[in-house]
Formats: structure tokens, sequence, C-alpha cells
């Protein structure tokens, strides 16, 4: 037997408390994997699908307000921009809100040379031109949803009721297009004319605009000068390239690096208290025994190591099973991403570092009061009390 | 030769704020190779004695020195050091660890040597072999009778190999067979192995087994018997 068989077995003393306290732990290490993934993915670098010639105006202020599209003239004016395309935020639901994905009504020619990684076909293209009512849909959707071109599909809107005050849009599918990734989701496009002719309110504005710029390293300076255009004006703008402007989209629900801190402060403050508890009422009943060691010659440090070991070992074989956790679910966690963000969520081995540091960190909070109990325990007092 | 030597020994417990004096002058030698039995009522500061001898307390005043060691004069880390190599201490309820099997509660003290863990198994199995349990080395101390708890629990008091051994009502908690053969093992280590043996008990016929008999109340020594 080893000092380490010693710890072990005193773990096991009462296995049902321990792999409680273990899976608790676990779940901390878990969220604690997951939502340092998600900051991370949050604070990483463009996606594989963001260009690096293409910006993104939008409303200066919020996200949510309208630009007129007058401005399009404008931008396309502006020294440096190629073309404009523009995209508006529809919301909506095809049966029920589960089956969610984006729709945007678009100017159908420029929104396809916008984006030349979303392939169509030129047939299709220009039937979605030709179609006041027409949509394409990425060819997954098409099997997700078990369509084909030539349905009709209805969507009843949430924010863009019709002129009339019908809530139930319907288009006329009339083709698909294939994107780089090939994976699940895609935005459902419609044609912005008809949006525009048909809508209740707001006439002549859009979300926002996509820009083309000749040459990337210009993109400040572009972005600039797009925006001083509008500072003035009743819409002022806010230009970023396609990647930051995903990011911004993301955190319409708010300022996530101080959410998942404020998340993981709770939950291992939660875990520091259940943790420390356990580890205070595992010394209390062992305290004859402490005495014992002491008597047989293990000295006070030995023995509050000991007692700082266990708590330790606990947390870091909770936090490493957590933390393993994290790195095989993150992948999956990638599906629940905004459209923009960069690829997929990676689980990083800084992640699995900086979580194993904070198990042993949080072993060492949780077992130093008991440590220095146990090492300060008199022998002569505890075996009287025994 | 005196291993023991207890000179004008004191002790002073408080008790809600009053001094309690539970050891009064005791001048006690004890040889190499004795077996002493120490008797007396409750409260009379046997066990606060056999501590004070095994250095699990310390005394108010006046001098103990065992195995040449002045314990006064030894810091916390050479005191556990000292204990580790000198001292094999038993007790009325075993306290063993209900975790370990016997083999383990054995080896415990050897964790604190430099033993190779081949070497510390073997040893511990020597010492379950003397106190006759090699055939329950790998049950817990809830698997075996309170006779066998205590024989392991002997074990381990003598695997390090200490020449004193100290012993606080070893057979309180059993019945008179057990007793007896406890008795009976402390008897061979003593004579055949040569440990010194100081033993509380409160019973006579434990004190039966032992070479010289003293009676302690209220804090002295009152008197001494040659068994």
């Amino acid at each position: 037997m080893s000092n380490f068989g010693l710890l072990w077995a005193n773990l096991h003393r009462h296995p049902v408390r321990t792999y409680l306290t273990l899976l608790s732990v676990l779940v901390a290490f878990l969220l604690f994997g997951l939502l340092r993934t998600l900051t991370v993915w949050f604070g990483s670098g463009p996606a594989e699908g963001a260009s690096v010639d293409r910006l993104v105006v939008s409303a200066k202020y919020s996200i949510v307000d309208m630009l007129p599209i007058s401005q399009m003239n404008v931008i396309l004016g502006v020294d440096g921009v190629v073309a404009v395309t523009h995209q508006s935020w529809f919301g909506g639901n095809y049966q029920d809100a589960r089956s969610f994905f984006p729709k945007f009504p678009v100017a159908p020619r420029s929104y396809f040379e916008m984006f030349p990684e979303l392939v169509i076909d030129p047939a299709e293209l220009e039937a979605f031109e030709r179609t006041r009512t027409g949509a394409v849909v990425p060819a997954g959707m098409l099997a997700e949803f078990g369509w084909q071109v030539g349905d009709k599909i209805p969507i009843e809107a949430d924010i863009w009721p019709m002129a009339d005050g019908n809530r139930i849009w319907e288009f006329d599918l009339v083709g698909t297009y294939t994107t780089a990734d090939e994976g699940p989701g895609g935005v459902f496009l419609f044609h912005y004319d008809f949006f525009e002719e048909a809508r209740g309110f707001a006439k002549g504005t859009v979300g926002w605009y996509t820009v083309r710029i000749e040459e990337p390293d210009r993109a400040p300076e572009v972005a600039n000068a797009i925006d001083s255009l509008f500072e003035n004006s009743m819409n002022p703008t806010k230009t970023a390239t396609e990647d930051e402007f995903g990011k911004s989209f993301a955190a319409q629900i708010g300022d996530l690096g101080l959410m998942a801190t404020g998340i993981l402060s709770a939950v291992f403050f939660t875990v520091l208290l259940l943790t420390a508890n356990t580890m205070t009422q595992a010394l209390r009943e062992r305290i004859p025994e402490l005495a014992v060691l002491k008597t047989l010659g293990f000295g006070n440090p030995r023995v509050g190591w000991l007692v700082l070991g266990e708590s330790v070992l606990l947390c870091v074989a909770g936090g490493v099973l957590g933390i393993g956790f994290a790195a095989l679910l993150a992948p999956a966690a990638t599906a629940f991403l905004p459209q923009f963000g960069p690829g997929t969520l990676e689980f990083t081995w800084q992640t699995a570092a900086t979580g194993v540091g904070v198990a042993v960190l949080l072993g060492l909070v949780v077992g130093l009061v008991p440590a220095m109990n146990a090492g300060r325990l008199s022998i002569a007092e505890a075996l009287r009390r025994s | 030769m005196a291993i023991i030597e207890l000179t004008d020994v004191h002790k002073t417990f408080m008790k809600a704020r009053e001094a309690v004096e539970v050891l009064m002058g005791i001048d006690l030698g004890v040889d190499e190779g004795d077996f002493v039995a120490l008797m007396g009522p409750s409260g009379s500061g046997k066990t606060t004695l056999l501590n004070i001898i095994g250095g699990l307390d310390g005394a108010t005043a006046g001098e103990v020195v065992v195995a040449d060691a002045n314990l006064d004069e030894l810091s916390n880390r050479e005191l556990a050091r000292w204990r580790a190599a000198t001292i094999g201490f038993v007790f009325q309820f075993y306290n063993l660890l209900p975790v370990l099997n016997a083999q383990r509660n054995v080896e415990l003290p050897l964790l604190l040597t430099k033993l190779s863990g081949e070497q510390r198994r073997r040893n511990a199995q020597t010492a379950l072999s003397i106190v006759g349990l090699n055939d329950r080395a790998r049950h817990r101390p809830g698997e075996l009778s309170g006779g066998q708890q205590q024989r392991v629990a002997i074990a381990r008091a003598i695997v390090a190999d200490p020449p004193i051994l100290v012993c606080d009502e070893p057979t309180g908690d059993l019945d008179r067979e057990n007793a007896e053969e406890i008795l009976d093992l402390l008897q061979i280590l003593n004579r055949d192995h040569g440990k010194t043996v100081i033993m509380v008990t409160h019973d006579p016929k434990a004190a039966d087994h032992a070479k010289r008999v003293l009676h302690l109340d209220k804090g002295k020594l009152v008197r001494e018997m040659a068994a």
C-alpha cells in the first residue's frame, strides 16, 4: 500500500457520498468546458465561410433597426466598393417554432453574386428572379422538410404581417442552392420585391447590406468611409467584417463572456460549498482515525497533506471527467450556434488545461481548512473524545 | 537499565477555566524488557500517564526520558518520528482503519519508512504471522472478531519493531478467552522478543501477566507490587 492507496481507500469510505460529490464536480466542469469553448469560439477568428473582402453594414445602435434602401446606391458609390446587396430578417414560423430556420428576403441576382460559395443552377436563379413569390432553399432543407420544387410553402409571420393583416405568407419553391459545408440548416431565401410590396409597414427599408470591397486590406478605411457618410443622418450605420457581424448578431442575446463567467461563478461557488461540506463531514467522522495515524508517527503536515490530497483527488477526478465529457459534447453543440459564427465549436487544450488548473485550485480551497484542522488535531484530546 | 524514566511529572488540565491536576509528582523507572501493569480507579490518571510515556501528550512539569530521549526537548516533528521508531500502541477499541484490510492496517506504520512496497508487504505478513492471523490478511476489520482485531492492532504495533509497547486497556473490550489470548501474546512479545510493555488495565487477572503492577490513585503512584 502507498500513500495514494491510503487516499483512495479513504475516498471509498462512503462510496455513495463520494460518487455524488464527484458527480456534482463533474457537472460543474462539464458546464465549464462547454461555456469556455463557447467563449473561445465567440472570440476566435473569422469563419471559413466569412469572406475577408465582404463587409456588413447594419444600423449603428441596434441590429433590429432597419436601414433605408436608398443607402444602397450611396454605399455603391464609396471608393473601394465593388458590389452591394441587402438582406432582412423575416423571422416567422413554418408549421411551428421548433422547426425554425432563418428566412431572408433578398435581391436574387445580386445576392448570389455576392456569395459565390452559394451555388445555384442558372435556370433556377432565373426562375427565382422571375417569380415574385419565389423562394429557394438549401438542398438539405428540401430533404429535411420533404419539400419538392414547385411546392407552395406557407410561413406564418411574427414580425411582418402583410398589408391586409394576413399573417400567412405563401411562397413558391422554385429551386435549391448548395452551400460549401453541406451541413444542416441554411437560409430560406425569397424575393425582396414581394416582401416590399406585401408587407404592412417599414416599406423601403432593409435589414443590412453586404458590401464587396476591392482590396481586403482597405476594409477599415472603407468601413469608416461608409459610416461617415451616414453619421449625421437619421440612419447612422455600423460597418464591420462578416465575422464581426456574425458575432454581434449572436451577442444580441447578451454578453456571452459575462454570462458564462456569472454562471460558472455561481456553479463553482455551489460546488465549493457542497464539496467543502462533504470534506468537513468526512473529517469529523474520522477524527479518531487521524489521531491514530498521528499516534503511529504520521506528523502533523503529513496528516494535513493526506486530507488535502483527498480533496484535490476528488476535485481533479471530477474535473477531468467533466472536461472529458465537454470535449466529447462540444462538436455536437455546434448545431445550436448562430449561422455566422466561426465554424464548429472546437474544444482546445487550453480549455482542458485551464479546467484541470481550476480543479486543482478548487481542491486546494475546499481541502485547506479541513487539512489545517487535521494537522492541528491534538492526539490525546481526539483519542479521549473517541 | 531504565528505558523509561519519569521524574516528578505533573499534568494539569484546564476544565471550565479551572486547573485540574491529574498527575501529581510521578517518579517512575521502567527497565528494558520489563512488563508493567498500571492499575487504578477511573480518573486516577492511568491513561494520561500512558499518553505522556508514549509521547502523545506532554507533561506540565517534570522530566520524561524514554529510550534515551527527553520528550520535552523534542519538536512535534521529532516527536512524531520518535513515536514511529520507539513506541507501538495498542488501544482498547483496536482503532484500526475500517477501509483497509488487516494487511494494509499493519503496513500503515511502514509508510513512514524507506522500505520498498514489497518489503513493507513482507514485514506486515511477518507481523501478522507472529499474532497468528496470516490467513485473515485480506479481511477488513468489520469482518474480524474483537480478539482478531486486537491481534491485528498488536501486529501493527510491532511491525516497525519498536522497543516499547504501550497498551491502554488492551483486553477491556474482549471476553475472557480472547483476553487471555491477547495477554499471552503480549507476554510472548515481552519474553521472546524483548519488548518492554506498559499496560493500563482494570482487570487484576490481566495484571497477573505483568512482572510489575503499579497502582495509581488520584494522580499519585500509591503502591507497587511484583507479580
